[in-house]
């Protein structure tokens, strides 16, 4: 380990070296979250995606920019003709950073280690319907499944499915071994992360020569960082009311896209009086959702009816079923023997658009008589008090996983919905490939949680990303948490 | 009086005052949000414009007065109430044991830095107006506790005290009824300062986002949420800054005034 780190820290002090010599083969990227480790296959947080994701760690398949599943690691695939079998053919010649090859059997490791019973991975359901992986010969893969699965090359792409080997899985949080176009060279934990560019990358190589990845939490740092040209490009900007001076700056560009978050007022529907569809169809009418794009995006944010991206296929606009309406709000509590009103929580984590939207949301609450009490907290108070602990009655957080209505069908999810008929749709969801089907069964979906009125559906979260005029390549959508700098360049 | 002593006066009267009408007349509902109206600089229907969510800034900074003075005030309270008898009873046991415990009390407590401990206090009992009155109340405790001590260790040596002991009052008696009234004019010099303190207290902790709670508010998070919009709308930061800069000049000016005022040297000079 020592050994290696040294090679590694010698070889990026080279590329840093080299990269101050010629003319810009480095980035300097900045982003709000550092990431708690370097391990996408064991945990949650987001933030191990935005700088390893198609950068380090790779999987069979990938997204792009604009949200398409393309092949990665795997060159093509067969399906059988009942859906239950996927035959993957991997590229050759793929080696990890360490030097050792990627073959069939890295890729059954990876999937049986994210699909066993003791695993950590964040999101095992993308596995769940996995019960066999075998070799067929070190190029060929068969993966079996229990029942037909519409998603299955869809959910190979997430950063949770990342091909990773047994031969570097025990320091795969601090010195994470992947077969990407970066390589990991070093972690400052606090300020930043390096990549170098791995030069015998099987696909096409990197044109940057290494990447810092550094990490500012605070908003007005952020804006006096990019203003200072100390970063190259700082994604996802915390500040939305910075853009129009970025816009307005020549040595600067905008990139004004979407992500897949849908941001949501999140409702306890366990906790009376939320239990009431009526109660939350009343705070459903006495949220004006424009005024929360407004008055805490600064203008950034489609508005939603249901918890679906507009820009996916599927996308029906259901902003009307839940209009704003404070007397149409009143009179439902009024019917739901709440006509006084009445007192909840509102727990807050710290992004601008849950505590700006907390704040004006308390304010439209207030209107129809619910006194919501604004509760700030940090995300680790958030995780232990509203995600796990289930102790809140409501909370404004972006659900920035792609294609994630399937968490209603959980009841053990933290805003507790329990519907049969949306299980059972889900599961039928999931077992059907037809896309025109799938579509059908999707809108059914959007507009069972939109009757029911689950959640307040407030905006989808823009993507708001600053670089200097001269960087190209970057995303502009976040079809998942990721910064793949593998085809970012300057312009000459 | 001094000319410090006017000017402090009138300052802290001003701030009174609004923080005062707040409570029957503001021009605004401090809480009423109009979006549209954003960010509008002073003019003559906001007298000092509107914020990002278009709530009226003069509202807020009048019921925010009210805030930062209740907070102050409670603190302040909190310090003398407990700290001075602490420091009475402190050189009334001078030597002793109990002496000797309560000022090493002290010292600890005066160890710690405020602003640790208050976000300490904040982070177990949660963010609050209340936990910030008991954070900033503590840290008033070993100050008057030091100056009552002090103060009255003097006084124990005059002859008036020695009177009264002859004349069989016991410790606790003559410290209420001699030595209180003798330090009154020290404690009200001390308090008009820690005043001002607590309402840089209050503001600190509002700032880091753990004093009042929205949508209480507060002159403190009124400039933590006008931090990115600085460069482009300078008088969300100006206004409540402002607000803090007169109410701690005046308290300070009026302390300063009221100590040569209330000073029996400087009284046998002036006279």
């Amino acid at each position: 380990m020592s050994f290696k780190s040294l090679v590694l820290a010698a070889s990026s002090a080279l590329a840093l070296a080299a990269g101050a010599a010629s003319a810009k083969d480095s980035i300097i990227v900045a982003m709000q979250l550092e990431p708690p480790h370097l391990d996408p296959t064991s945990a949650a947080a987001g933030a191990i995606d935005s700088v390893l994701y198609s950068n380090v760690f790779e999987g069979l398949t990938r997204f792009m920019g604009d949200g398409a599943v393309v092949p990665g690691l795997a060159a093509s695939w067969e399906i059988s003709d009942d859906g239950l079998t996927y035959t993957f053919s991997l590229h050759s010649g793929v080696t990890f950073h360490d030097g050792t090859t990627m073959d069939a059997e890295d890729v059954k490791f990876s999937l049986d280690r994210a699909r066993a019973e003791d695993s950590t991975n964040a999101q095992k359901a993308l596995f769940a319907g996995i019960i066999d992986v075998s070799v067929v010969n070190p190029q060929t893969v068969k993966v079996t499944l229990s029942e037909p699965n519409g998603n299955f090359l869809f959910n190979m792409a997430w950063g949770d499915a990342v091909i990773v080997a047994p031969e570097s899985i025990d320091d795969i949080k601090t010195n994470p071994i992947g077969t990407g176009a970066f390589k990991f060279a070093n972690w400052v934990q606090g300020d930043k992360i390096e990549l170098a560019r791995n030069d015998s990358y099987w696909g096409t190589p990197a044109v940057l020569s290494s990447a810092n990845f550094k990490f500012i939490s605070d908003p007005t740092a952020a804006f006096a960082a990019m203003m200072a040209e100390d970063i190259d490009a700082f994604i996802s900007f915390p500040a939305p009311e910075n853009i129009p001076q970025f816009e307005a700056d020549p040595r600067f560009q905008v990139l004004v896209g979407s992500t897949e978050g849908e941001t949501i007022l999140s409702t306890n529907n366990m906790q009376p009086p939320f239990d009431d569809v009526r109660v939350r169809k009343a705070v459903a009418h006495a949220i004006n959702r424009q005024a929360i794009v407004d008055g805490a995006m600064f203008g950034y944010g489609t508005p939603i009816g249901s918890h679906f991206a507009p820009h996916n296929p599927a996308y029906v606009d259901l902003t009307a079923n839940s209009a704003y309406d404070p007397e149409k709000a009143k009179s439902l509590l009024a019917e739901a023997g709440m006509a006084e009103g009445f007192s909840t929580t509102l727990h807050l984590p710290p992004p601008s658009y849950a505590r700006r939207g907390g704040e004006i949301i308390a304010a439209q609450l207030a209107e129809v008589g619910i006194k919501a009490e604004i509760i700030n907290v940090e995300w680790a108070q958030w995780l232990e008090t509203v995600f796990r602990g289930k102790d809140f009655g409501l909370t404004i957080v972006s659900h920035t996983e792609p294609m994630d209505i399937g968490i209603y069908a959980r009841p053990e999810y933290y805003f507790q919905y329990d519907n049969k008929g949306f299980q059972e749709l889900m599961t039928g969801l999931n077992a059907t490939t037809d896309p025109g089907k799938r579509i059908e069964m999707m809108q059914e979906a959007q507009k069972i949680i939109a009757d029911d009125y689950v959640n307040g559906y407030l905006f989808q979260l823009a993507q708001l990303s600053v670089a200097k005029a001269g960087v190209q390549g970057l995303w502009t959508n976040a079809p998942t948490q990721a910064t793949d700098l593998t085809s970012v360049s300057w312009a000459e | 009086m001094t000319r410090n002593l006017i000017i402090g006066a009138t300052l802290s009267s001003l701030v009174l005052l609004a923080a005062l009408v707040s409570f029957v007349w503001t021009p605004f509902d401090h809480a009423a949000m109009n979006i549209p109206a954003k960010l509008q600089t002073p003019n003559l229907i906001h007298w000092l414009g509107t914020d990002h969510f278009g709530r009226d800034i003069f509202s807020m900074i009048m019921v925010g007065a009210r805030t930062s003075i209740a907070v102050a005030l409670v603190a302040v309270g909190i310090g003398i109430s407990i700290g001075v008898p602490l420091g009475l009873t402190a050189a009334a046991r001078n030597g002793g044991w109990l002496d000797e415990l309560i000022m090493r009390g002290n010292d600890l407590v005066f160890a710690f830095p405020s602003l640790v401990i208050a976000i300490l206090i904040t982070a177990i009992f949660g963010a609050g107006a209340i936990n910030a009155i008991i954070a900033i109340g503590i840290f008033n405790i070993p100050v008057f506790a030091r100056i009552s001590r002090g103060a009255a260790l003097s006084l124990w040596q005059r002859e008036f005290i020695m009177a009264a002991r002859v004349a069989g009052k016991g410790t606790a008696r003559i410290s209420a009824e001699h030595i209180l009234p003798n330090i009154a004019n020290l404690l009200i010099v001390q308090g008009t300062i820690q005043f001002s303190l607590g309402i840089l207290a209050e503001a600190g902790l509002s700032y880091v986002g753990l004093g009042a709670q929205p949508p209480t508010p507060s002159w403190g998070r009124m400039l933590a949420d006008a931090q990115t919009m600085v460069s482009f709308a300078p008088h969300l930061a100006l206004i409540p800054g402002s607000a803090i800069i007169v109410t701690v000049l005046g308290l300070n000016l009026m302390g300063d005034g009221l100590r040569d005022y209330l000073d029996p040297k400087l009284r046998v000079a002036r006279t």
